[in-house]
């Protein structure tokens, strides 16, 4: 190979040159073109505006409550706002309980159906299939809250009794009074965060899956026939190549669902028997969520209670923003091809 | 001996021609040493016999044993514990408890044959294959679950007709019906889809086609506001609506919670749609000398139409779907009311939840028909909203590429026309 040779590149200087000038590029802007970007930016202004409005709004009505009750908003449990007594301690405990029980019954279905539908099936029942999923996502949060009282309560409540039963020893799944005896009766299994998070969790698994799905079909092909090439069975592929590639995909998916599993309130609140003290015991019943107390007591609230329920719903909303956008990050950062190589 | 390849580029906007890879003709003909090459040939297979097709798709005969026989002692062994060995007792629990044993049967059925790889994948497969199949019964069973108990309710014609006016919590079913919700759901939807068409495309426009660091700002917040929950939403227009102008809840103010709900959904899906507009077919309409307004108009929008169609059904079932911005905000009434600024107006799922709230069973019907009322508005939503989707941005229907088609022949006979009628150097303009 004869290697090339290349000129120095000058640049000259264009006053000192005699040649012609560079013309000035500046397009005139007709008056629909100025009437069309001020409508788009006064849309996106007001947009802004509305957005905006609702975040001070919060804001400025919380304060008069956080004002009031300082940091012990965060570590008390009850909630009499009329006692200037309040605190989301409880109510936070709950809502992350929920979305704990909702994890762990979402994460394995929707790792498992991202893979059957990104690695397993192909032509039209993928495609069917992937319909259905994104339909389940469209299926109102009232409808699944309807299905978990009147069908899933039920059903569930033996299988709770079982786990407290053999399982008991672990503090979690204790189902106990105050002095530590167990509970055996049915009553004290309904109403639970367990129930609660199952419904949750199955109302979450569409949207973690259409994003895991994607990150797993954006593992690169070449290293996907390399590893069949070294004689590796679908599922050598998938642990080798699928899922290190999409792990950007699994946490971010997780975590978008995970902010959902927060905020959901309708079918918690029918599912639940509220309470205000932390309680440990998933399995047993009583439990509370920060979008269902904002639906139990909005409307008995006074002006102070109802900025007190303004400060629960701030709360959950920063918590639910940070975990969107860290999800995004993530999902965005998976999505550069940063990892991929060849 | 050297042929001329063309090699068309693979472009997302002309999908529908076969391409030709580069790569596959990679060393030139004429850099080859001047041998000859024999000629391929297909041996004569003689009278050997050519034996049938083998299938590489399908169960072999041992597969389906393995995965029928672990199934059948699964379901058996789980049958016997729950019904005389352990106390165990409960469809779910039942089918949680064979399903571990049927993967233990499986895993004992395949290591006989396999080695611990094949064990490995298969019992893998099996695991993502169950996965898809209880979140999809799951689905299943709560569609058909609503249809089923609302069913009784659908049978009477007046469900549809009357209001609960006049019917108590005792009356049957057939007294009173929910056509006061379904008005009230129509008229909170179409207000805030008033809203949220023109600003929420508007908003998508500027983001995508005006740009720059006010509209990133706009991009972030919006982002944001999509991780708002919705019972703060309706928190929101409760504390700042209600309270300070109208001191009563009305179906407008429930339309304006679903809208600062669904802005922000529909903003981002829209976004994304206009995002996918090749570049290059904004280029060309530039470099024909369109203007700015031109290119949006006649370009980007038509491009993306079938996208934002879609985004925009999808926005519309999540905003008739959701419970808690209007259980804030609308109000309970049993009555008719069509005006959204007089009075509580009901909507769907709140008439769902205040139903389900009585003991009486002739309520719960009620309250299972309107959920399926709800349940089938918005499955019709998401078939129209699938059968216009489904497409590519730029991507023709049939009947749309047969119009393009006509327009453009038509085109070429008018310039022929009008080029063999003028003098070839004369331009138009």
């Amino acid at each position: 190979m004869t290697s090339i040779r290349t000129d120095t590149t000058t640049v000259l200087d264009p006053a000192a040159a005699d040649g012609p000038r560079p013309r000035a590029l500046s397009a005139r802007v007709s008056g629909a073109d100025v009437g069309f970007r001020v409508l788009a930016r006064s849309a996106g202004t007001a947009t802004l505006g509305i957005m905006l409005a609702v975040g001070l709004f919060l804001g400025l009505r919380a304060s008069d409550a956080l004002k009031v009750a300082g940091p012990s908003f965060l570590t008390t449990q009850e909630w009499s706002p009329e006692t200037q007594t309040f605190g989301v301690a409880a109510v936070l405990f709950g809502t992350v309980s929920i979305a704990v029980v909702a994890m762990c019954v979402s994460i394995p279905l929707s790792i498992g159906t991202a893979l059957l539908l990104s690695e397993v099936v192909r032509g039209r029942i993928r495609s069917t299939l992937i319909s259905l999923v994104d339909l389940m996502a469209a299926v109102p949060s009232i409808v699944f809250g309807l299905w978990g009282l009147f069908f899933l309560q039920a059903a569930v409540i033996p299988v709770a009794r079982w786990i407290s039963t053999y399982f008991g020893w672990i503090p979690v799944f204790a189902v106990t009074d105050t002095q530590g005896v167990a509970y055996t009766d049915d009553g004290a299994f309904t109403s639970s965060a367990f129930i609660a998070g199952i419904v949750v969790g199955l109302m979450v698994v569409p949207i973690q899956t259409s994003i895991m799905r994607e990150a797993f079909s954006r593992a690169p092909a070449g290293e996907r026939e390399g590893a069949f090439a070294l004689g590796g069975t679908r599922w050598g592929m998938i642990r080798t190549v699928v899922l290190p590639f999409g792990r950007g995909g699994i946490i971010g998916g997780t975590m978008l669902g995970l902010g959902r599993a927060m905020g959901e309130t309708i079918a918690v609140y029918m599912i639940i028997s509220p309470i205000f003290a932390i309680n440990w015991q998933v399995l047993k019943s009583g439990t509370n969520s920060v979008s269902a107390l904002i639906a139990l007591r909005y409307g008995e609230a006074s002006q102070f209670g109802l900025s007190a329920l303004m400060a629960a719903g701030l709360v959950l909303f920063l918590l639910t923003l940070l975990i969107n956008f860290t999800a995004s990050m993530i999902v965005a950062r998976s999505r550069s091809g940063a990892g991929t190589e060849g | 001996m050297s042929t001329v390849e063309t090699t068309r580029r693979a472009d997302a906007s002309d999908p529908v021609d076969d391409v030709v890879a580069p790569g596959t003709d990679a060393v030139p003909d004429d850099a080859l040493p001047d041998v000859a090459v024999p000629r391929t040939s297909i041996p004569d297979p003689g009278d050997t016999p050519i034996g049938d097709r083998r299938g590489v798709h399908g169960l072999t005969f041992d597969d389906a044993f393995n995965l029928v026989g672990a199934g059948a002692a699964a379901a058996s062994a789980a049958t016997l514990l729950f019904g005389w060995i352990a106390p165990l007792t409960g469809v779910v629990g039942w089918l949680a408890v064979t399903f571990v044993l049927f993967i233990g049967v499986y895993v004992l059925l395949t290591s006989l044959r396999a080695d611990r790889q094949e064990v490995a994948d298969r019992v893998a497969t099996v695991l993502f294959i169950s996965a898809g199949i209880l979140l999809l019964g799951a689905l299943l069973f709560v569609v058909v679950f609503t249809l089923i108990r609302g069913s009784t309710a659908l049978m009477h014609l007046n469900f549809f007709t009357q209001t609960m006016e006049k019917a108590g919590p005792l009356d049957p079913l057939s007294v009173g019906g929910v056509a006061h919700a379904i008005v009230g759901t129509l008229i909170q939807i179409a207000i805030a889809l008033a809203i949220t068409i023109p600003l929420g495309l508007l908003t998508a426009v500027f983001l995508n086609e005006v740009g720059g660091r006010f509209a990133r700002f706009v991009r972030t917040v919006v982002d944001a506001m999509t991780a708002l929950p919705s019972v703060v939403a309706g928190l929101f227009i409760y504390a700042a609506v209600i309270q300070v102008f109208t001191h009563e809840r009305n179906g407008f103010a429930a339309s304006l919670a679903i809208t600062v709900m669904m802005l922000p959904i529909v903003i981002r899906s829209a976004d994304v749609v206009l995002r996918l507009v090749p570049g290059n077919l904004r280029e060309a309409s530039y470099a024909l000398g369109a203007t700015h307004v031109q290119t949006v108009w006649g370009v980007v929008l038509p491009t993306a139409r079938s996208g934002l169609v879609t985004a925009l059904i999808l926005g519309t079932a999540r905003g008739i779907g959701e419970t808690s911005p209007v259980l804030l905000t609308s109000g309970v009434t049993a009555a008719m009311n069509v005006n959204p600024f007089d009075g509580p107006m009901i909507s769907l799922p709140l008439a769902i939840f205040d139903l389900v709230k009585s003991p009486e069973p002739a309520m719960i019907a009620r309250g299972f028909g309107t959920a399926a009322v709800l349940l089938l508005l918005v499955l019709g939503l998401f078939v129209t909203a699938r059968a216009l989707a489904g497409r590519a941005p730029g991507e023709l229907s049939r009947r749309q590429l047969a119009r393009a088609t006509a327009a453009s022949r038509r085109d070429l006979v008018r310039i022929a026309a009008h080029a063999s009628a003028t003098d070839p150097r004369e331009s138009r303009r």
